[in-house]
């Protein structure tokens, strides 16, 4: 379970290694050499996709990896023809079974579509027709490739529904695709791929939308099924991890170009490019557990749970740990419940459900939970965005909840958020100057130079030359604008910070480097954190304590190493077995 | 990157070198550039902006420089006596009356050209009337919801119900034939629509992270929503003010046809010019047809400028 | 499907209340008050008097406005001040002549709006496609009553393929039982009157349609562009189906959702364009008597047909959210 594990093959069938066995190497279902892709824009030709050669043989399966923009769906799109309306192959070539595709005309290309090439997309939630029923979308397939007749066909939609694991497969066939989960609409889509037996799957992403536990269930699920019908997998992903663990060979891209391919073991743990090797470092997926960081503050030592009896009960580490003399924790959180009203006709909802949890005094807590698990509605209380229906939350010994005039003013600035999303938590009208200052004007803080030379600081102390101050959000990068939102925080020297998913938008490499700015900041200023995340390799790479919570409740809460290590709940265990590549191990 | 978010916003790459920040010397003293600023650069490559602006900006010197403009003025009869029952000269009958004359013996170059300035005053007054109107009860709405959102929006509900051109004129029944009653009038039918714009604005931004953060800044109801949700709104607003300009120019004369404008028959407005054209469609046409055009014309540049500034203001054509 | 139907017609009661509370508050501002719109300016004070006791003008407001809303339920809208006779039938008389009207310009408007829309997007960036953008813009901003003087001019005066004026040529004897003269020729057999009154309804028809028609082609275009690049038309061709079936299946049903609304939308304000459209064609339907109720400041005329015309609207706002559930499976109640 964890990376001290010893070293596991990645490859998931050692009969099908190349490396295992190299007599066994199969004809080349898929051949791309030197492939092309430009796209037309107002500013004229755009190069996305240079000279990019990949080989897929049949019944292997084959992952590109790489970050937003890297040209790893056009490639894969290329290869069937479904380039964006500006896009055009503009050399190269793609042959699969030993037919050439570039170039082949429409009608041709629409028979190998859906029959000899099926297609996984990205987003369950907007690939599915939502007009007209599930059942429809199956059969219509099935029809137009002549794998099933007006009277088999019901029959035949049931059965591919069944094959995709989807439950109930006669009456889910009936309804529409609004009707489905996420989980579930990509199994529909899976169905559909699959469903006329193609020889060559592209997985587009086909779990980056849904929640950790859904997603494994659905890459088992493909995995299965290829494996039974003989399915070669072309995957794209963002995740090396997930990557390593579903395909035998990687191939990496970076800026339109292939950076590095070879079998999944040996890119992981020998990568030849700069850019790859710095991938493997930066993907919390494949990265070795959180190298312990200096304490920051006396209270760092202070125990997760310590006072506070979360259903998980008290942690047993805690009496093995030296008894220092602890400052009070920063946050006690007791008993927290928030109900929503339903609006008429509709039940009341319960986001959060008797949580208790405390933040000790310069350490980082985290909560981790899958979206609907009640974690950002407990961020939000302990905010003071939400009122609590239930419970009490203290900060530094004073009840958060009956706050009023000046001493909530006072908790609002020992108190502030960074937000996940860095499009959407800038205001668009103000400049990166006047964003930082309105903490500090708000208070009346210092001189107006004053305010001006503690705004350049700020910049500087998040890596930010003092030219973006008269920048505004949009001509930022998401990374840049992260730092903003973190600078922001940071003006009225608080002492928690509660950090809502403040990585899960932003490529890996970006990932790493917010991560490393917070912790940073942390040793710096003594900080406490409050970190709230649905990934748990990003959360431990930076907590101290973790409290996983599931449905509105704290299911597990200890010392971070422990719940990696010693997994209690089974939730947290599926969680830990959820995370792509958990079971790699690396030599980074 | 964990797995279980949304597709990265289609904007610019996240990509970054591992220095994380693409200093670039020299640009210290670099001036951002706001939306605003994007917009209108977008705005100047745009063919049917450029277009919209300059029939707008030509229509606004005829309307301003009406006095040095016209060769007469807007209700002088010049021509009386060249007008037979059954004839009325067209353009190039008569010496000094370029475009000819109308049944009342008035230049009709002059009107047209006096015309622009009554349609100008008439468009800009009563688009005004609307946004102050609109935006009040908009950010009531949007700034307290409850049920003070809940009172507004019922009673904006009911204004909807009622065509624009008949609440137009139950007003201006009220308040007399006269051009202030048109003005009130077209300003009140476009109520509703700015108010529903700023308050749906203003609600689809309240769940933004920036509103939440300056909420756990602390900042009152007040700052939050004229200082944060407002400047974010004014975008749309803009766009539907500079499209009202067209409706209002439109419905302004279509009110003074009917002949709710008020004032003496000769009035130099092209509404009022088409009411009376009417009847002599099969011997003059032109008196029809030049004011109409010039209707047209007028509302089809605001209309240009408008689309244009919406597209340019739309994030999804952005691709800076 | 009943549900949401009596939910939304229950809808209507506070909008339809709301709006009498302000048709009986601008009755009683009207200039010079009630009695002196029924009696001109010109009145003595004395019959003024006489007038506001008779009507019981000089009640409490609360107590005026019991007695209005019971005739109201009632279904008593007064009379015409002009001609004496009910509302109601004043109404009923005309409003054939204008449904008339409107149902020639609607199916114009979609039945050419909605297939140069479609044509339009597929041709994205081609001079089909420019065209028909310059044109919608140039139907938008035109005002409807100076394409009406353009259609009559052209072809009617220059080349007389229609008639000018009028609903149907005086001369022809035609018998009228439900007042569509249209369908009372078809009824009575009487072709030529069903003919005759059919060609007297083009030009305006076309006058009115040309507004509802461009916003209907720049709909149709805006939503089959998007939809055509939706996520679920791309995943419908990597499943190999034709052509025919992704632009009927996925592109047309799903692009049509926001063109039903605005339809809808512009069959309503298809009325604001009859006042207009009617007065210039001298077409005798609700909207040239609408004009002549404002001129004389004829209120009972005018507070009827208001609610009369909102009652309309809302049904047909109705009848378009009713379909729209027809058509998209997400708004049908579970």
């Amino acid at each position: 379970m964890t990376a001290q594990n010893p070293a596991q093959n990645p490859a998931r069938d050692p009969a099908r290694d190349p490396v295992a066995d190299p007599t066994a190497e199969p004809a080349p279902l898929l051949e791309v050499r030197d492939l092309a892709v430009a796209f037309s824009t107002m500013s004229g030709p755009v190069q996305a996709v240079h000279e990019a050669s990949l080989t897929l043989r049949a019944g292997r399966a084959l992952a590109i990896v790489g970050e937003s923009g890297s040209g790893k769906s056009t490639t894969a799109m290329s290869v069937i023809g479904l380039l964006p309306g500006n896009g055009r192959v503009t050399g190269g070539s793609v042959r699969f079974a030993g037919q050439e595709l570039v170039g082949l005309d429409e009608q041709r290309m629409r028979r190998i579509r859906g029959r000899q090439i099926g297609l996984v997309p990205q987003d369950p939630m907007s690939n599915l027709n939502p007009v007209t029923t599930v059942g429809q979308q199956v059969a219509e397939t099935l029809l137009v490739h002549g794998m099933a007749t007006r009277q088999d066909v019901h029959e035949k939609v049931v059965a591919a529904l069944a094959a995709a694991g989807l439950p109930e497969p006669a009456r889910r066939a009936k309804q529409y695709p609004h009707e489905f989960s996420g989980g579930m609409r990509q199994r529909a889509l899976i169905a559909i791929g699959l469903a006329c037996r193609p020889r060559l799957l592209i997985a587009d992403e086909p779990t980056s939308a849904l929640d950790v536990t859904v997603q494994r269930t659905i890459l088992d699920q493909i995995e299965r099924m290829t494996e039974e019908i003989g399915t070669s997998v072309l995957l794209i992903t963002h995740d090396l991890g997930l990557a390593a663990e579903r395909a035998q060979d990687i191939v990496v891209m970076h800026r339109g170009r292939i950076v590095e391919a070879g079998p999944s073991a040996q890119v992981l743990e020998d990568p030849q490019h700069d850019y790859t090797r710095r991938l493997v470092q930066a993907a919390p997926s494949v990265a070795a557990a959180r190298v312990a960081r200096q304490a920051a503050s006396p209270g760092a030592t202070a125990v997760a749970g310590r006072g506070a009896p979360g259903p998980a009960g008290p942690v047993p580490a805690a009496a093995e740990k030296p008894a220092a003399p602890e400052a009070p924790p920063l946050v006690v959180i007791e008993g927290l419940t928030k109900v929503f009203k339903g609006r008429l006709g509709q039940a009341d909802f319960t986001a959060v459900k008797d949580v208790s949890l405390t933040v000790p005094r310069g350490r980082t807590v985290a909560i981790v939970g899958e979206s609907g698990s009640g974690k950002t509605t407990t961020a939000r209380m302990l905010l003071k965005l939400y009122e609590p229906t239930e419970g009490s939350i203290r900060f530094d010994g004073q009840d958060v909840v009956g706050l009023r005039g000046r001493e909530l003013a006072a908790f609002r600035q020992r108190v502030q958020p960074i937000f996940q999303d860095p499009y959407s938590s800038l205001n668009p009208m103000f400049t990166i100057g006047r964003i930082l200052e309105e903490p500090l004007s708000t208070y009346r803080r210092g001189t107006r130079k004053e305010r001006q030379e503690r705004v350049k600081w700020l910049l500087e102390e998040v890596a930010l030359p003092p030219s973006m101050l008269n920048r505004y959000p949009n001509e930022l990068s998401g990374g840049q604008r992260q730092r903003v939102a973190i600078a922001r925080a940071l003006a009225l020297q608080p002492e928690l910070i509660v950090c809502d998913e403040p990585v899960s938008a932003l490529d890996v490499l970006v990932q790493k480097q917010i991560l490393d700015l917070l912790g940073r900041l942390q040793d710096e200023f003594g900080l406490s954190y409050l970190f709230i995340s649905h990934d748990l390799a990003v959360v431990r790479l930076i907590s101290d304590e973790v409290c996983v919570m599931k449905d509105g409740e704290v299911v597990e809460a200890a010392e971070s190493e422990e719940v990696f290590t010693n997994p209690r709940h089974p939730y947290t265990r599926q969680l830990l077995a959820s995370i792509p590549g958990n079971e790699l191990r690396v030599g980074a | 990157m964990s797995a279980t978010l949304p597709p990265a916003p289609s904007g610019p790459s996240h990509t970054e070198g591992p220095e994380a920040v693409t200093t670039t010397p020299g640009t210290t003293a670099a001036v951002g550039t706001s939306l605003w600023k994007d917009a209108f650069r977008r705005l100047r490559r745009n063919p049917a902006a450029i277009s919209g602006a300059v029939i707008v900006g030509v229509f606004l010197l005829v309307a301003l420089l009406a006095p040095w403009l016209a060769p007469f003025g807007g209700e002088e009869l010049p021509g009386r006596t060249e007008i037979r029952p059954t004839t009325i000269p067209g353009p190039g009958d008569v010496e000094g009356y370029p475009l000819g004359l109308d049944r009342f013996g008035g230049d009709l170059l002059s009107k047209l050209i006096w015309g622009a300035r009554a349609s100008l005053v008439i468009g800009v007054v009563s688009t005004a009337l609307g946004l102050v109107g609109g935006m009040v009860l908009g950010l009531l709405a949007g700034g307290f919801g409850g049920w003070v959102d809940s009172v507004i929006m019922r009673f904006v509900d009911i204004l909807l119900s009622v065509p624009n051109l008949l609440l137009a004129v139950s007003i201006a029944a009220i308040m007399g034939q006269s051009q202030w009653a048109v003005m009130i009038a077209i300003g009140a039918s476009q109520v509703p629509i700015f108010a529903r714009l700023l308050r749906s604005s203003m609600l689809s931004q309240k769940g933004a992270d920036y509103v939440l953060a300056a909420q756990t800044l602390g900042l009152s109801r007040r700052t939050i929503t004229m200082s944060h949700l407002l400047p974010n709104s004014t975008g749309p607003l803009i766009v539907q003010g500079t499209l009202t300009l067209a409706t209002a120019v439109i419905d302004a004369a279509a009110l003074s046809f009917l002949g709710l404008g008020g004032g003496v028959p000769q009035t130099a407005e092209w509404g009022r010019m088409l009411t009376y054209a009417q009847a002599e469609l099969a011997i003059a046409p032109q008196l029809a047809f030049l004011p109409g055009l010039c209707i047209a014309v007028t509302a089809l540049g605001f209309t240009l400028l408008g689309e244009s500034l919406r597209e340019s203001l739309d994030p999804k054509s952005r691709t800076a | 499907m009943l549900r949401v139907t009596g939910k939304r017609l229950a809808l209507l009661i506070p909008t339809l209340f709301g709006l009498s509370v302000l048709l009986f508050a601008w009755v009683r501002a009207l200039p010079g008050g009630p009695a002196t719109a029924l009696l001109g300016d010109k009145a003595t004070p004395d019959a003024v008097a006489r007038i506001n006791e008779v009507y019981g003008f000089d009640r409490p407001l609360l107590e005026q406005y019991f007695v209005y809303m019971g005739r109201l339920l009632r279904g008593d809208f007064g009379a015409s001040i002009v001609t004496g006779r009910p509302v109601v039938e004043e109404f009923l008389t005309r409003f054939p002549a204008t449904l008339e009207l409107a149902l020639v310009a609607l199916v114009f408007a979609v039945g050419v709006g909605v297939p140069l829309g479609y044509v339009a997007a597929r041709h994205r960036g081609r001079t089909l496609d420019h065209s028909s953008v310059v044109l919608s813009l140039l139907g938008i901003t035109v005002p409807v009553f100076f394409l009406a003087f353009i259609l009559k001019w052209l072809f009617a005066i220059r080349v007389p393929l229609f008639p000018a004026d009028g609903r149907q040529d005086p001369r022809i004897d035609a018998t009228h039982y439900t007042n569509f003269f249209v369908l009372d020729g078809l009824l009575t057999g009487e072709w030529d009157a069903a003919w005759d009154a059919f060609l007297h309804l083009i030009l305006p028809g076309l006058a009115l349609g040309t507004i509802p028609l461009a916003i209907i082609v720049r709909i149709t275009r805006a939503s089959v562009l998007e939809v055509q690049s939706a996520d679920y038309v791309r995943t419908a061709r990597a499943k190999g189906l034709t052509r025919r079936l992704i632009r009927g299946r996925y592109i047309m049903r799903n692009a049509m959702l926001p063109v039903v609304t605005t339809i809808g939308l512009q069959t309503g304000l298809l009325i604001s364009g009859a006042v207009l459209t009617e007065t210039v064609f001298a077409f005798n339907g609700i909207g040239r008597f609408l004009r002549d109720a404002i001129f004389n400041l004829d209120y009972p005329v005018l507070q009827g047909f208001i609610i009369f015309i909102a009652l309309a609207y809302s049904l047909i706002n109705l009848l378009v959210d009713l379909s729209y559930s027809l058509i998209d499976p997400r708004v049908r109640v579970q």
